[in-house]
């Protein structure tokens, strides 16, 4: 059976530093992947590797059958691969809403709209006006969930959702995931937070020093074994 | 009265400014491209008008219909073709402006000699409203600080209303992350080079009813445009219009003190913002 997303044998290299060793990663349609592991093992540029952000050295990307690892970012945006990045990195110049109607730049047809993503997120709503850099950083989260979502993507990408954000900021975004979700979107999402991505994700993959080092449904692991798998070593 | 009557003239001169000035301050806001070459090519539209005008008889402000469509063809293709190959450092691309600023000099002046040469607009450039005995406002500087108002207005619509406008503002603000949305940077900086063009035709067909150019014309008239960017703040469209007019009202300023010191005023006023307010009068305001 072949996945939506199916990463093989990828390698990805800043100058000298190798950060990803042959990784492998089968996401089906539907799935709320986890990428968990601690700082540095390699899972931003996995996500990375995988929105066209970096040409990875070796292996290969499939998205729907096809191959993307030649395409770029944009192009593989237009074919329903959307990254939030870490950091936010909302559009600062421009406005709530403005943030969201260029997040539908690819013009690709599905449910979001921008009525659609301020029901989700409705302390957007009394923002619309404001500049994307007068936002709080959980707003500004939110907003670039929202900016994603308009993109109406197949797969959409999640790195550091919760990074540097109040708990309750965390709280109301991983509220909304579930009816992200539900409109069949499939998830992956890279996490230092191992709590909040085992609450949503149905399948986890665990990277330690760039190497895949387990991967599969969180039940069918003890905690002993994550934690292991996490840092590398025995808790 | 006959200040008031400077400063009015000051005013219609710094809309051509801003008109001049807007393309190179759009390319400088989407790709951080200073534009050696807008002088130049401001002459070069200059001269397809003024082959029109010869040989296929067409009035001066008619021929815009053709050379600014045929203007923004050039800087898409010039953008497309050549720009977008030295986007890799931040030298490459003045090396390849400048290095275009010269072969554009030197294929005017191969065709059309060195002689200064100017656009007949008949009557419309002596036409003016008399108010009172000591004001008199231009026909044509007016239409040209209206149309310069317009075009402004047009490119700042474009921006805030379009799609386009809004992808513009976003590769301006984050390239990287505007690919992630599926903007094509190397498009849209396309698209940016040829409205800046579109626009610095405009200006360099006014300029050449107003004054007369040659081949060589292209480097002064950049300063100017610099200058009315810098002073207005870099980025910033209606800064720039701001910029133009302190521009045109210290060199109308300078010039009724002494004919003489009409453009070292505005020089001097240049590097008194430049000093006093590095990032202009009006800097874009939104910050990373």
């Amino acid at each position: 059976m072949t996945g939506l997303l199916e990463v093989d044998g990828l390698s990805a290299h800043y100058g000298d530093f190798q950060a990803l060793f042959e990784v492998g990663l089968t996401i089906e349609e539907g799935e709320t992947v986890a990428v968990i592991g601690a700082n540095g093992a390699g899972k931003s540029t996995l996500l990375a590797s995988i929105a066209g952000l970096l040409r990875p050295s070796a292996g290969d990307v499939r998205f729907e059958g096809r191959s993307v690892a030649d395409l770029g970012a944009n192009h593989r945006a237009r074919q329903g691969i959307s990254l939030v990045p870490e950091g936010r990195r909302i559009f600062p110049s421009l406005s709530v809403t403005e943030n969201l109607l260029v997040g539908a730049y690819t013009k690709r047809p599905g449910p979001w709209n921008v009525q659609r993503v301020l029901e989700l997120f409705p302390f957007l709503a009394e923002r619309a006006g404001s500049r994307g850099w007068m936002l709080s950083g959980g707003e500004q989260q939110a907003l670039a969930i929202g900016r994603a979502l308009m993109a109406n993507p197949r797969l959409l990408l999640l790195d550091e959702v919760s990074l540097g954000l109040a708990p309750v900021a965390v709280k109301r975004l991983y509220e909304a995931l579930p009816s992200i979700m539900a409109e069949g979107t499939t998830l992956v999402l890279v996490e230092q937070d191992i709590g909040q991505a085992l609450n949503v994700a149905g399948k986890i993959s665990c990277l330690l020093e760039g190497r895949v080092a387990l991967a599969g449904r969180p039940e069918d692991f003890t905690r002993e074994a994550i934690v292991e798998a996490y840092f590398g070593m025995a808790a | 009265m006959t200040w008031v009557n400077t400063v009015i003239q000051g005013i219609l001169l710094g809309g051509l400014y801003a008109l001049f000035a807007a393309g190179l301050s759009l390319v400088f806001g989407v790709m951080r491209v200073v534009n050696l070459a807008h002088g130049d090519l401001s002459v070069l539209a200059a001269f397809l008008s003024l082959l029109l005008v010869e040989h296929a008889g067409m009035a001066p402000l008619l021929t815009l219909v053709i050379v600014v469509p045929v203007m923004f063809a050039v800087g898409y293709v010039l953008q497309a073709g050549i720009i977008n190959f030295a986007l890799r450092t931040e030298l490459a691309p003045l090396l390849a402006t400048f290095g275009l600023a010269i072969v554009l000099q030197n294929v005017l002046q191969e065709a059309f000699s060195a002689d200064s040469r100017g656009l007949d607009a008949g009557s419309l450039e002596t036409s003016s409203i008399r108010i009172g005995d000591h004001i008199g406002i231009g026909w044509f500087p007016l239409l040209t600080f209206v149309t310069s108002v317009l075009v402004l207005l047009a490119l700042h619509l474009l921006l805030t209303r379009t799609q386009l406008g809004r992808a513009l503002r976003a590769t301006s603000d984050d390239q990287r992350t505007a690919l992630l949305i599926g903007i094509d940077n190397r498009r849209i900086y396309s698209l940016a080079m040829g409205i800046s063009l579109a626009t610095v035709a405009i200006a360099g067909v006014f300029l050449a009813i107003r004054t007369t150019f040659s081949p060589s014309i292209g480097s002064a008239r950049l300063i100017f445009g610099f200058e009315a960017v810098i002073i207005g703040g870099l980025g910033s469209l209606w800064g720039t219009l701001a910029g133009g007019i302190v521009l045109g009202v210290a060199q109308a300023v300078g010039a009724q003190i002494d004919a003489g010191w009409g453009v070292l005023t505005g020089h001097l006023v240049f590097l008194a913002v430049l000093a006093l307010r590095p990032n202009g009068l009006f800097p874009r305001t939104a910050t990373a």
